[in-house]
């Protein structure tokens, strides 16, 4: 294991980004921060630079007006990075599949490692994904 | 020199991405300007092609901290469209879901607003206290988010009379809770500091920008679909309208906090006069025509426009949500504050603006652009309450 590796695996940095999603996801992203899932203990913390970050957490089917976005994301991100699909419309565009201005799923524009389905998961759901992709490492 | 601030796309916690864009000269903020429709999905045009009991499903998913508004308006408007009656055990159904959501919702808006300023307790205490809401809403409809509670004609899941009881212990829990957080908010000096008289956005403006729901009251515009056009069982319920009268931060804070209050006084008042009974009317057919619905969401007044020809699809289905007006009234209460508040006031119609995700700074002179790492606006904010802080102490030692 090499050494960025390793430190990754110890503390892993998130960078959220919504490429369309209801919200809800996203609110139970936070809800795992806050003190009754807590997932900080583990060292996980949203960060706010894609820079700083080891992993990328997407939500939300592609959009049209945020793809250009989400690959230039994915282009500044520091290698290696994980990237996790979250919910329903992360891994598979859910509900909105048949929207005019969807292009997604996120896995056709950027290589994806982990997905967790759900509408929306659930913290626990989150964090078992979490720990799953930590495990394959 | 007038300089530009571009704020988003993207925050890590948001209702919908949006891009301000802030002229500034100095600190002052001289202008705005507001772009929307970055996270467009075309759901009025994917709802024309689902069946009418399928639409809920979708409309739900237009904003995941409404979902349950979104769909009361919409049903709503189908069975005025049809004429349907809703059993009246569903209808308290119905008010019992809607208003736990607007407890989660204001406690969710205070915790990121606590966020913004600085207060992380605030924000940690809020999201803790929100909690039990979902436990309710779990145990009541059988998922935290995205209740699937209503249908066409009345509710899914009846509530069974075994979880009364917990949902009664857990609102006596919360709203003892609530009133601690809304004394450690008023009381508060530097919490006053920060918010009072800033973002003003008064009566007057309020009429003119076509402002609802908490943005509004908090600036004594008197609106409340709740009360105004009483939908199922709200004309049998006794709550209050909250109204404040400066229309700043500080009061949009307590609207939000006090409305809690009538939302868990709600609740209580449904669960003791339900009655046992049907839960869902059968519905056969929609008629041609066409229906409005109205309702209070958390935010304002949500409006549902459908359209049959009687067949089994939507013709024409039409939404308007509240935050389309609230968030126009930033052009309006920015103006004139400093950057370091701009965040604040954006955030304060709940958009659910609490964190940027990076912001780039433009100079007009030479065109000059550079990407600042993410949460400068809220490290501002936070700098600006910890100076405010000092300060007090400071005259607290002098004084």
């Amino acid at each position: 294991m090499s050494l960025a590796m390793k430190a990754l695996k110890k503390s892993p940095w998130v960078f959220h980004v919504n490429t369309g999603a209801c919200n809800n996801c996203d609110i139970e992203i936070l809800d795992c921060l806050t003190p009754r899932f807590d997932l900080e203990r583990f060292g996980i913390l949203l960060v706010g630079s894609i820079r700083h970050a080891d992993v990328l957490l997407v939500t939300g089917p592609v959009t049209r007006n945020c793809l250009p976005r989400i690959k230039r994301l994915y282009e500044q991100a520091p290698k290696p990075i994980k990237v996790v699909a979250l919910g329903a419309c992360g891994c598979r565009c859910g509900i909105f599949k048949d929207g005019y201005n969807i292009i997604g799923p996120l896995d056709k524009h950027i290589p994806v490692d982990a997905y967790i389905p759900g509408c929306p998961p659930k913290p626990e759901a989150i964090i078992m994904g979490v720990v799953k992709l930590l495990g394959t490492l | 020199m007038v300089k530009k601030i571009p704020i988003g796309p993207y925050h890590p916690v948001l209702e919908e991405p949006e891009f301000f864009e802030l002229h500034v000269e100095g600190e002052r903020v001289v202008g705005i300007d507001i772009t929307i429709g970055w996270s467009h999905r075309g759901i009025e045009l994917l709802s024309e092609h689902k069946t009418w009991d399928q639409v809920p499903f979708l409309v739900e998913r237009v904003c995941g901290i409404c979902s349950c508004s979104h769909p009361f308006a919409y049903v709503k408007a189908v069975e005025d469209c049809a004429g349907i009656e809703v059993p009246l055990r569903a209808q308290y159904i119905r008010l019992i879901v809607a208003e736990l959501e607007r407890l989660h919702s204001h406690l969710l808006w205070t915790g990121l607003a606590g966020h913004f300023i600085g207060y992380n307790t605030v924000f940690m205490w809020a999201w803790k206290y929100r909690e039990p809401v979902l436990d309710i809403l779990e145990a009541v409809t059988g998922n935290r988010n995205h209740y699937a509670m209503l249908r066409v004609g009345g509710v899914r899941r009846d509530l069974p009379e075994s979880e009364v009881p917990m949902v009664l212990e857990r609102l006596d829990e919360l709203e003892k809770n609530n009133e601690l957080l809304t004394k450690a908010i008023v009381d508060d000096p530097v919490i006053h500091a920060r918010t009072k008289g800033v973002g003003v956005f008064d009566r007057k403006m309020c009429r003119l920008y076509g402002a609802l729901g908490p943005t509004a009251r908090a600036g004594g515009y008197d609106v409340d679909a709740r009360r105004d056009h009483p939908i199922d069982a709200y004309d049998k319920v006794d709550f209050d309208v909250i109204l404040c009268e400066n229309g700043d931060v500080f009061d949009k804070a307590v609207v939000r906090q006090l409305e809690n209050f009538e939302a868990i006084k709600i609740i209580r008042q449904c669960l003791k006069q339900m009655e046992p009974g049907e839960i869902a009317t059968e519905v056969h057919e929609i008629p041609p025509g066409e229906g409005l619905g109205i309702y209070e969401a958390p935010r304002g007044e949500v409006l549902h426009y459908i359209r049959s020809d009687g067949g089994n699809m939507p013709l024409r289905h039409k939404i308007r949500a509240p935050s389309f007006n609230n968030i126009l009234t930033n052009e309006v209460s920015v103006v004139g504050e400093t950057v370091a508040d701009a965040g604040l006031i954006t955030a304060a119609v709940d958009p659910c603006y609490s964190c940027t995700e990076r912001v780039g700074i433009v100079d007009r002179g030479d065109g000059g652009r550079w990407v600042a790492s993410e949460g400068d606006l809220i490290r501002m904010s936070q700098e600006r309450t910890e100076k405010i802080r000092k300060e007090l102490q400071g005259n607290r030692r002098n004084g």
